[in-house]
């Protein structure tokens, strides 16, 4: 009974000071980015690898939901003469829902990783406190630049999606179920708005947040070795995406409290 | 003039340092010696703000430096050089971009100064046709070197060596030794370095201390040391194992 109750309390007590850890580096890059002056090398360097090369997994991601989305749908819409209701249900999911988090789970997958072991590995082969030691602060240089490119890119990476998916969902339901092109697209425009595209777009601006903010955490308090690296770079996989689904729902009750649909 | 006092330190509650008591005079190199594992990184580490105690004080000139913030702490810190046990080598840069780094950190120099200064300190220790390379294609003592290229590039007024010589050749090691000794004579510089070899603590040092349980254990100029009477000085520096230790090894050899 005892052990039981320190056990949860010690799950508790880690829950909340690596809450607390995120939410100091948070503020630590907030307050770096309005006192130091940019760096704009690191910054475009981790655009292009956040960004830049992120591209092709997410293309892929978010031409083959919506592919998918269009055939499923089709397919149950057809039996009830509904068939040029697929491109306004395929839009309006891609748009608010499954590109935003679709993206940020690939993201996560595949920069969370990288940052998580890249500065996990920095941390344990004593370059953090390098570093350190030259008066250089790794906020500054390592975790500013990577936040940055990362509210930069993946809002960006979430357009490129959901322009993807809207595209493939149209082929398809053209070509393979025989909709007619004009119909889709005009029903289309007609049951979507701006604000379904901003919904989505501010989303991942959440999302890239907490990507980048529970990497460079878990990187930086990396325990020693090869290990403690893979589980950092394990963690910082698993939790942000855990936090991407969660917020997700918390997000979208808020925006439709604010702009009903 | 670094002074530290009554210095504690423990991981996950075992003491590494039981109140170290020490002062390093402005122009001196002190060399700390002492077991491994026994906690010198550690004490090296705290000279510059790097771990905080969990008691004591460190003085660096005349700031109390462990209650300072990061934020605080880094125009103390741009008074230090560290030569790091490992190298610690930034492995997305280039070697001359690493030694580069502090240079370019400070803001105050053109890059033609910073070229001309980088080439100079890699050309001391011997790197001077290897600043294109990434630090994962060196050898472990060709990292140690461009490491205290980086260390001393910037001119500090203290230099933090972990093991300068650890893992060079004899010829190279000389080489630093050299380098460390002027340094001091030239430039003033305050030298703490850590070190096994007693060959180059007898060379560089101006004082030797000794690091033991976690304390002071002794502290004397190198010829001070080498005669001193102390059975634990006595044993480090001759480099004997324990007697227990030897008749332990002799039985294994009957086997
Ligand atoms: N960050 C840390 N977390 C936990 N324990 C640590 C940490 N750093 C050092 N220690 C422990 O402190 C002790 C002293 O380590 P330190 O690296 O200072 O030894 P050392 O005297 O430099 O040895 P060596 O000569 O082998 O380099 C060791 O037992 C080590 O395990
Ligand atoms: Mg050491």
């Amino acid at each position: 009974m005892m052990t039981l109750l320190t056990r949860l309390w010690q799950t508790v007590f880690d829950l909340l000071s690596q809450f607390g850890g995120v939410l100091l580096l948070f503020l630590d890059i907030v307050r770096t980015m309005f006192t130091r002056r940019p760096r704009w090398k690191e910054t475009i360097e981790q655009v292009y690898k956040i960004g830049w090369q992120s591209q092709a997994v997410v293309v892929i991601t978010g031409a083959f939901t919506g592919m998918v989305f269009a055939v499923q749908t089709g397919l149950q819409f057809h039996k009830v003469k509904m068939d040029t209701a697929v491109g306004p249900v395929v839009a309006i999911a891609m748009l608010r829902e499954l590109a935003p988090v679709l993206t940020g789970l690939m993201v996560a997958g595949r920069v969370g990783a990288s940052i998580a072991a890249e500065l996990g590995t920095m941390k344990v082969t004593e370059q953090i406190d390098a570093l350190r030691s030259m008066g250089t602060s790794p906020t500054d240089y390592l975790a500013a630049p990577r936040f940055s490119a990362l509210l930069v890119g993946l809002p960006m990476l979430t357009a490129e999606a959901m322009a993807c998916s809207i595209f493939a969902g149209f082929y398809v339901a053209v070509n393979m179920l025989n909709i007619d092109p004009a119909y889709y697209w005009h029903n289309m425009l007609k049951f979507t708005a701006a604000k379904d595209v901003a919904a989505g777009l501010i989303k991942s601006v959440f999302f890239a947040a907490f990507i980048a903010l529970i990497a460079c955490h878990k990187g930086f308090n990396a325990d020693e070795g090869a290990e403690g690296v893979g589980r950092a770079t394990t963690q910082a996989v698993v939790v942000s995406s855990l936090t991407i689904l969660i917020a997700n729902f918390f997000i979208a009750v808020v925006f439709n409290s604010i702009v009903p649909i | 003039m670094i002074r530290i006092q009554s210095l504690s330190k423990s991981f996950l509650g075992s003491p590494v340092l039981r109140g170290v008591d020490f002062e390093i005079h402005d122009g001196e190199t002190v060399v700390i010696i002492g077991q491994s594992g026994g906690g010198k990184s550690v004490l090296l580490k705290h000279l510059c703000g790097l771990l905080k105690p969990d008691d004591g004080h460190v003085w660096v000139d005349d700031d109390d430096i462990v209650p300072l913030s990061e934020r605080r702490l880094a125009p103390i810190r741009s008074k230090f050089g560290f030569l790091f046990q490992g190298a610690a080598l930034f492995d997305s840069l280039t070697l001359f971009d690493n030694v580069a780094f502090p240079l370019r950190e400070k803001r105050k120099f053109t890059e033609a100064e910073i070229a001309q200064r980088v080439a100079e300190a890699l050309e001391i220790v011997g790197l001077a046709a290897a600043g294109h390379k990434k630090p994962a294609e060196l050898s472990g003592g060709m990292r140690k070197r461009a490491g205290l290229a980086r260390a001393v590039v910037g001119m500090p007024k203290y230099l933090l060596y972990d093991e300068p010589t650890t893992g060079l050749d004899p010829i190279r090691a000389d080489t630093i030794n050299n380098l460390i000794l002027r340094l001091r004579n030239r430039f003033q510089v305050t030298g703490v370095a850590v070190t096994h070899d007693m060959a180059s603590a007898y060379k560089i040092a101006d004082r030797i201390a000794m690091l033991h349980e976690g304390q002071i254990h002794a502290v004397g100029t190198p010829s001070e040391i080498q005669a001193t009477t102390d059975p634990i000085v006595q044993q480090f520096i001759r480099g004997v194992a324990d007697i227990s230790q030897e008749v332990h090894s002799g039985n294994t050899a009957n086997y």
